[in-house]
């Protein structure tokens, strides 16, 4: 499974959103309707899923699926 | 069903019948202290539910330290109650800005960074209950304890806060406003002021630190599910 294709399942389980909303350009708050807790949540999810620890400086700048993918790959992760 | 809370400035007077209270209602409590000695005689008293955890609420790494540690031995801790609390009385005009900060520091910020810490854990396995120990200082005032009222009116705006954050998340936050209780701090007043404070009360009494307990234990279990974001008065009348 590619990581766009995981990224997307884990925003549309915790979102409730549908798959075809969650693009790379799709704003978490603007645009998937996520308010700060909830994107809070969204990237406990990533950590859970992915098994690494984002920390909140960094966190907070993941505002996009895209970033979110972006961010992810480079960290080089071994699953 | 065996619960876990946290519960700080559990060595003594109230925080000790909160722990108490608990742990004869089956829930395992881990009680911390940076009173060492106190908390291992509570430890002693308690049993084995009872686990104790040395801890300075004010700094940071240790709260990050033992609230990882805590989640990791006892396992998901579902209660919170932040009781560590200090004086420092004066009037404003002789207050030291030293007094000041050490009693927001242990009240507030404590408090603040023990939310922090645990709410963490508690939105991850979503559910959890937070219970602040205020007072009806915070309420009424009381003149010579500007440090202390302001910690106590800080904990009501942090309870409410939190309960907005977390009300839909299973989380609930609440606050308890003791009235004058007997415990270690109130038995340093002198009997005359005692006696004044008891005539002030409309049922004429002091309060026991059990009656804080049983209301934290109500507030902490799910016999309370539609609570949360409240100021609970235990008091005798006197805000009434």
């Amino acid at each position: 499974m590619s990581l766009e294709t995981r990224v997307t399942e884990i925003i549309i389980d915790k979102l409730g959103v549908k798959p075809e909303q969650v693009t790379m350009e799709a704003q978490f708050d603007t645009d998937l309707g996520a308010d700060s807790i909830d994107q809070y949540e969204l990237i406990m999810g990533f950590e859970d899923a992915f098994g690494l620890r984002i920390d909140e400086d960094e966190a907070t700048k993941l505002t996009t699926v895209g970033k979110v993918v972006e961010y992810l790959k480079n960290k080089d992760l071994d699953n | 069903m065996n619960r876990i809370a946290v519960v700080t400035g559990a060595a003594r007077g109230i925080g000790y019948s909160i722990s108490r209270k608990l742990v004869s209602s089956g829930w395992s409590v881990a009680g911390c202290d940076v009173l060492e000695d106190d908390l291992m005689a509570a430890s002693g008293k308690l049993g084995d539910a009872f686990s104790p955890w040395i801890l300075d609420v004010t700094d940071e790494d240790a709260v990050k330290d033992v609230s990882g540690r805590i989640e990791k031995e006892l396992g998901s801790v579902f209660g919170l109650v932040n009781n560590a609390g200090i004086t420092r009385d004066g009037l404003i005009m002789r207050m030291k800005k030293s007094d000041w900060d050490i009693v927001l520091n242990v009240n507030l910020t404590g408090a603040f960074l023990m939310c922090r810490a645990f709410s963490r854990l508690m939105l991850r396995q979503k559910e959890g209950s937070i219970v602040n120990i205020s007072s009806v200082v915070a309420l009424l005032g009381a003149a010579g304890q500007a440090n202390y009222v302001s910690t106590k009116a800080g904990l009501i705006g942090l309870t409410r806060a939190l309960s907005r954050e977390f009300a839909a998340r299973n989380i609930r936050v609440n606050a308890i406003a003791p009235g004058f209780i007997e415990t270690e701090m109130t038995r340093e007043l002198s009997k005359e002021v005692r006696e004044d404070y008891a005539s002030r009360v409309p049922v004429k009494r002091m309060g026991q630190p059990e009656n804080i307990a049983d209301a934290v234990h109500f507030l902490l279990n799910d016999v309370s599910s539609y609570i949360t974001g409240i100021v609970l008065p235990v008091d005798g009348g006197l805000t009434t």
